[in-house]
């Protein structure tokens, strides 16, 4: 059990003394601090002749409470009176929360800053951009300048350590579209038509687009969270002195092995994704496993094909290009790497999926619809 | 409120298991201690004795296992053997509710500062004060991170400014600030006056002279800092081969035929180190002879 530091009220002639019992310690003050913030009456002194050992928050107690009061200290040992002496010296009436301001000009400062913050964003977007196209004009220029070790590297985490779980992934997405569209289409009966419905849909959509989001929250974030890091415990900046390029070292590598594993990884999961349709016809609905794939040779014209492989890398840029470029905004402490990591993993899902949208209305206007 | 209603509210947010002040002689109490990473052994048959109030200084090449030594006491390494007493409880598998009445008890300075980068100055100096004490008043615990900021002997407005926003120097001292947020018996420091200049760190080496001093503390101190250890420590524990091999004042430690000790005392830093003392000792004298 505690030991509570309290106090005791006394009237000698006309003066208020307070005396203080037990030990005045920051692990015995909460009571006597609350009942002495709501005491309602004068004293006039202080009594400490009774009380324990003392610490700073108790001294600091006593201190502010005689001072709220007029009241005079007595009985306080040579302990109390150092630490009383010491905390009076180092009082202060600073803020301990960061200064905000109210509410009425708060939010119009957030939308401000906002608006702002967009369009310092885009200059900086393009800033980058430039700066990474500089960078490949510059190892264009001079090849032996290219990391190739890096880029193995980077073409290793993103696409091949990928396979795996973009095959599950895309093996799924095949039985559901064929499962789903079996249960519309049969009910005119053209069952048939969920070949068609899922070869096209995976080779010209889903397979590069699940791709693009699967390569955006598996390496798009790693990106971010990489050179974000880097930035942190300023290992960019020591690549800079030393006169290596960030862009050459860290980013080429990275978006090229993003750009060329994209199609790969987009063609492979359409793949999949037709044969996880095949399989699930074959099971269900009575269509022979083979039979199935070579329906999908007829029907499935080769511009699909070619819209999906064209696509492809593009996403791959952008997802590339926003992890970068969200890695090096980094700046302050450990909790910006995270928030610009889910920055960069949003916004190249976001990006991809509006790119998606103009893709479709500009290949159907092509006439490879 | 009335008084007896204040006083059931607090002993229901109190924690338990917060102890007394602690009044023995030794606040730590270390016997053969062992600790090892892998098959490389850092401490064998270790023992070490922290008097009660006195700064003890804590030498050893890099690598002799200083940090791990403080890593030991405070409960992040667990030891392979041997037992470590703080404040007279064994530390090695303490139970949860035992570990409040040691750990509300000390503060530990880590060489980077370790501050929590999301919080303010001031509110790294509450974290504490809320864990183990909840009964305060908020209004007492903001009153309390203020002037332990100003103690440390930071700028007042430094309690709202976030840990990026201050030098390296200045961390240390919020680092302090943190560490004696509980105004602990015991204070831990790893290497507080590494990457200081030499005159901020001849001030915090006053800082925590003079802290030590108003507050009664006991120091269990990490330093390379060979003024440091003149300045201010009472003792020096050398470690060298996995052990303390020597406890004791300078003079006495310069007394050792220990070739490491005689070379880090009588080394051209230990020596101008020295020289800077004595000096200082007879320019004090001096000035007490002409007043």
């Amino acid at each position: 059990m505690r030991e509570w530091a309290g106090y005791s009220l006394d009237e000698d002639g006309g003066r208020a003394r307070l005396v203080l019992s037990g030990p005045l310690l920051v692990s015995s003050i909460g009571a006597l601090d609350r009942e002495l913030r709501v005491f309602v009456g004068k004293v006039d002194e202080i009594d400490m002749s009774q009380a324990g050992a003392i610490d700073t928050v108790g001294a600091w107690t006593v201190l502010r409470f005689s001072r709220e009061q007029g009241a005079k200290i007595t009985g306080a040992g040579e302990q109390a009176r150092r630490l009383l002496k010491a905390v009076e010296e180092a009082e202060s009436t600073a803020d301990i929360e960061p200064p905000r301001a109210r509410l009425v000009r708060r939010v119009p400062e957030e939308v401000g800053e906002e608006v702002v913050g967009w369009a310092i964003g885009i200059r900086q977007m393009l800033g980058f951009t430039g700066e990474v196209i500089i960078g490949s004009l510059g190892v264009l220029r001079h090849p032996s300048r290219l990391r190739v070790k890096a880029i193995v590297r980077q073409l290793d985490l993103v696409g091949v350590s990928a396979l795996g779980i973009i095959g599950l992934m895309s093996f799924l997405i095949g039985i559901v579209i064929a499962q789903q569209g079996a249960a519309q289409l049969e009910q005119f009966g053209a069952e048939i038509y969920t070949i068609n419905l899922t070869g096209r849909l995976s080779m010209r959509e889903l397979g590069v687009l699940m791709t693009a989001i699967m390569v955006a929250g598996r390496s798009g974030s790693a990106f971010a969270a990489q050179i974000g890091t880097m930035k942190l415990t300023e290992e960019i900046d020591a690549m800079r002195t030393i006169g290596v390029s960030p862009v050459e070292a860290l980013m080429i590598p990275r978006i090229v092995a993003a750009v060329f594993m994209m199609p790969l990884l987009g063609f492979y999961s359409s793949m999949i994704a037709i044969v996880g349709g095949a399989t699930i016809a074959d099971l269900t609905l009575g269509i022979p496993f083979m039979t199935f794939l070579k329906r999908i040779q007829e029907v499935v014209p080769l511009y699909d094909v070619w819209v999906g492989l064209i696509k492809a890398p593009v996403f791959g840029l952008i997802v590339a290009l926003t992890g970068c470029y969200q890695g090096m905004q980094v700046k302050g402490n450990s909790e910006e790497v995270g928030l610009r990591t889910t920055m960069a993993v949003v916004q190249a899902i976001f990006m991809v999926i509006v790119l998606d949208a103009f893709f479709a209305v500009f290949f159907s206007e092509v006439g490879w619809g | 409120m009335t008084k007896e209603q204040i006083e059931q509210a607090v002993a229901a947010e109190a924690i338990d298991g917060v102890a007394e002040r602690f009044e023995g002689d030794y606040p730590i109490v270390i016997k053969g201690l062992k600790n090892s990473f892998g098959s490389q052994i850092v401490h064998q048959d270790l023992e070490l004795k922290v008097r009660r109030g006195e700064i003890l200084g804590v030498v050893g090449g890099s690598g002799s296992g200083k940090s791990v030594l403080m890593r030991a006491i405070i409960g992040l390494q667990i030891p392979d053997a041997g037992t470590i007493e703080v404040f007279g409880k064994n530390t090695i598998g303490a139970e949860a509710g035992e570990e409040a009445a040691v750990r509300s008890r000390w503060g530990v300075l880590f060489q980077g500062g370790a501050l929590f980068s999301t919080l303010t100055i001031g509110e790294n100096v509450e974290v504490a004060l809320k864990q183990f004490y909840p009964e305060l008043d908020p209004e007492l615990m903001h009153e309390i991170a203020r002037y332990k900021v100003v103690l440390s002997g930071l700028p007042a407005d430094t309690a709202s400014k976030y840990p990026s926003e201050l030098s390296g120097g200045m961390r240390k001292r919020a680092g302090l600030a943190r560490a004696l947020a509980l105004d602990p018996e015991l204070l831990f420091l790893d290497e507080p006056t590494a990457g200081l200049d030499p005159i901020s760190a001849a001030r915090f080496d006053e800082l925590i002279l003079e802290l030590a001093d108003t507050l009664d503390l006991t120091v269990f101190l990490i330093t390379h800092d060979l003024d440091t250890l003149y300045a201010i420590c009472d003792r020096v524990a050398v470690l060298a081969d996995g052990k303390v091999i020597a406890v004791g004042t300078i003079p006495e430690l310069l007394e050792s035929d220990h070739p490491w000790i005689q070379e880090y005392f009588n080394g051209p830093r230990g020596r101008a180190a020295r020289a800077s003392k004595s000096r200082a000792e007879s320019m004090d004298k001096r000035d007490k002879a002409g007043a």
